[in-house]
């Protein structure tokens, strides 16, 4: 097991009674890559994410992350922004951020004081300033439109210095001017911070201008009798060139024929 | 324009308000009169000058027999039974809402348990208390807690599942434990949650708290009322339901703007 893959996945199976969801899933993946996932609803990319996640655990097959298994519960080296409710309510912008560095810190009282508090509130600040969101450091989240959340929750989540970032459609509720935004915003940090990034998305295009390589799951297998039967798999892995004007078009158009 | 687009301005909605209490009040001195037109010793229905009298007699001096203010040393008695009881059932209610929404092996063993004590009517077991803990405070708040813990329990519970599955894992992935989990993300989420439930529960724990007082007790508003009902006294009893009826109010109001006041981030996102 000495393969370099930051994750590996092998021979992968996911089922609930009655219905299966994936099948024979084999990756790997390598430090600093930047990996789409696209696919139909309901082909089981979800699914595929709480298993990264640890949220769920496979029916079949191992996950492994730096050569280990994968623990079977979330953890702090993969990171993680959902599409909603990724940030707490209950915090202002800079508590949202401070609270990870609290929590790892202050295991009983779950809260810093005195000087290392103050260095932490700065090293928040200046990640939110990274993100511009420095001038509503003490809105609630509630007061802040759906992009600015998202800018906090990636905040939130990269400040604990995670190796992995998953990301589940993080940007399928935004407006597309927004998203833009957003999308320069998460390359940046990818290339800034040495990101290895996993991103969900159902937005094609956005797969291909984000990403450095791409996964489409489908079913390959089909029951037309018994819709659930088979789970679907990665029927393609593209890697996806940065240069933009060049090869590109014709390769969504081929594989928007094959979705 | 159709009858449900026609709204009433912030003044007519005021009058209309008022209307159906002042039509009440109408109603019960026209009726007030005739009866005591007919029979001046009349109790059932007294006059304003009764009602006034029987005020200043409870409210204003000091009891022959006891030498306390009536009035007060009942609202004191019955308040701080209603807050002993209500608070203990807060703490039940949070700490067992907690650990039951956030631990499946916790919730696996306590919950159905906690099911079948909310199903049991209370009153019926308050000679059971009368017998266990006597004719006391005790016994009182004890039925207090027994008919408002169960529901601020259940109710804590569910809100503790309704945070949304994604802050939990959020949370995890901030290096969280179970403790931490629940000190700063399940726990400050559920405070305001708590004080709606038992702002809720109020009108439980008075129903409960002026049956025990009706039953045994030696001062106390439930007392009070059913005390002289067995002379008919109509003129105290009446200023007492709207004492109480005051007192649920105001308490009501009270837990509503502490609760916008103490988390400003609640209310808008409910």
């Amino acid at each position: 097991m000495t393969s370099g893959a930051l994750i590996r996945v092998s021979q992968l199976w996911k089922s609930y009674p009655g219905t299966a969801v994936l099948e024979r899933i084999n990756l790997e993946v390598e430090r600093n890559e930047f990996v789409t996932v696209v696919g139909a609803s309901g082909c089981g990319k979800t699914t595929f994410f709480k298993l990264l996640l640890g949220e769920e655990q496979p029916t079949r097959g191992t996950i492994f992350v730096a050569g280990k298994p994968l623990a079977p519960e979330p953890g702090k080296d993969r990171g993680v922004v959902f599409q909603r409710y990724s940030v707490f309510p209950h915090l202002t912008v800079l508590e949202n951020v401070l609270v990870g560095l609290e929590l790892r810190r202050s295991k009983f009282l779950c809260r810093s004081f005195g000087r290392r508090r103050r260095d932490e509130i700065e090293q928040c600040e200046r990640m939110l300033e990274r993100v511009g969101l420095l001038s509503s450091a003490n809105a609630y989240p509630d007061a802040l439109s759906g992009g600015m959340q998202q800018r906090l929750a990636l905040s939130q989540t990269l400040i604990m210095g995670p190796e992995i970032l998953l990301l589940d459609e993080p940007f399928g509720a935004l407006d597309p001017g927004i998203r833009a935004d957003m999308h320069g915003l998460v390359r940046e940090l990818y290339s800034e911070l040495n990101l290895t990034v996993l991103m969900i998305t159902h937005d094609l295009s956005e797969g291909f201008r984000l990403g450095t390589r791409l996964l489409v799951f489908d079913k390959v297998r089909v029951d037309p009798h018994d819709p659930d039967a088979y789970g679907a798999t990665i029927t393609y892995d593209v890697p996806v060139s940065r240069n933009r004007n060049n090869g590109n078009e014709p390769t969504i158009a081929a594989l928007e024929s094959g979705v | 324009m159709r009858l449900i687009n026609q709204r009433p301005s912030r003044g007519a909605a005021i009058i209309v308000a008022a209307l159906p209490f002042a039509a009440l009040v109408v109603i019960y001195l026209t009726f007030s009169d005739i009866r005591l037109e007919a029979n001046p010793q009349d109790k059932l229905l007294p006059s304003v000058e009764s009602f006034a009298d029987a005020i200043r007699r409870m409210a204003f001096e000091p009891s022959v027999r006891t030498g306390k203010i009536l009035l007060w040393a009942d609202t004191a008695a019955s308040l701080q039974r209603l807050f002993i009881g209500i608070g203990v059932s807060a703490l039940a209610g949070f700490t067992f809402g907690v650990l039951n929404g956030m631990i499946p092996w916790f919730s696996a063993a306590w919950s159905p348990l906690v099911r079948v004590l909310s199903m049991i009517p209370p009153i019926a077991i308050l000679p059971i208390l009368f017998i266990m803990f006597g004719l006391g405070e005790l016994s009182k708040v004890v039925l207090i807690v027994f008919g408002t813990a169960p529901f601020i329990m259940r109710d804590m519970e569910q809100r503790v599942r309704e945070l949304p599955r994604e802050q939990i894992v959020k949370a995890q992935t901030l290096d969280a434990n179970t403790w931490q989990i629940a000190v700063r993300v399940v726990a400050p989420q559920v405070m305001p949650r708590l004080m709606d439930a038992v702002r809720l529960s109020l009108g439980a724990a008075w129903l409960f708290l002026i049956a025990a007082e009706a039953i045994a007790s030696t001062e106390g508003l439930g007392y009070r009322i059913f005390l002289v009902r067995r002379y008919l006294a109509m003129d105290v009893i009446l200023p007492y339901v709207a004492w109480i009826t005051l007192l649920a109010f105001l308490l009501d109001a009270a837990f509503r703007k502490l609760n916008a006041f103490l988390f400003p981030w609640y209310g808008t996102n409910r």
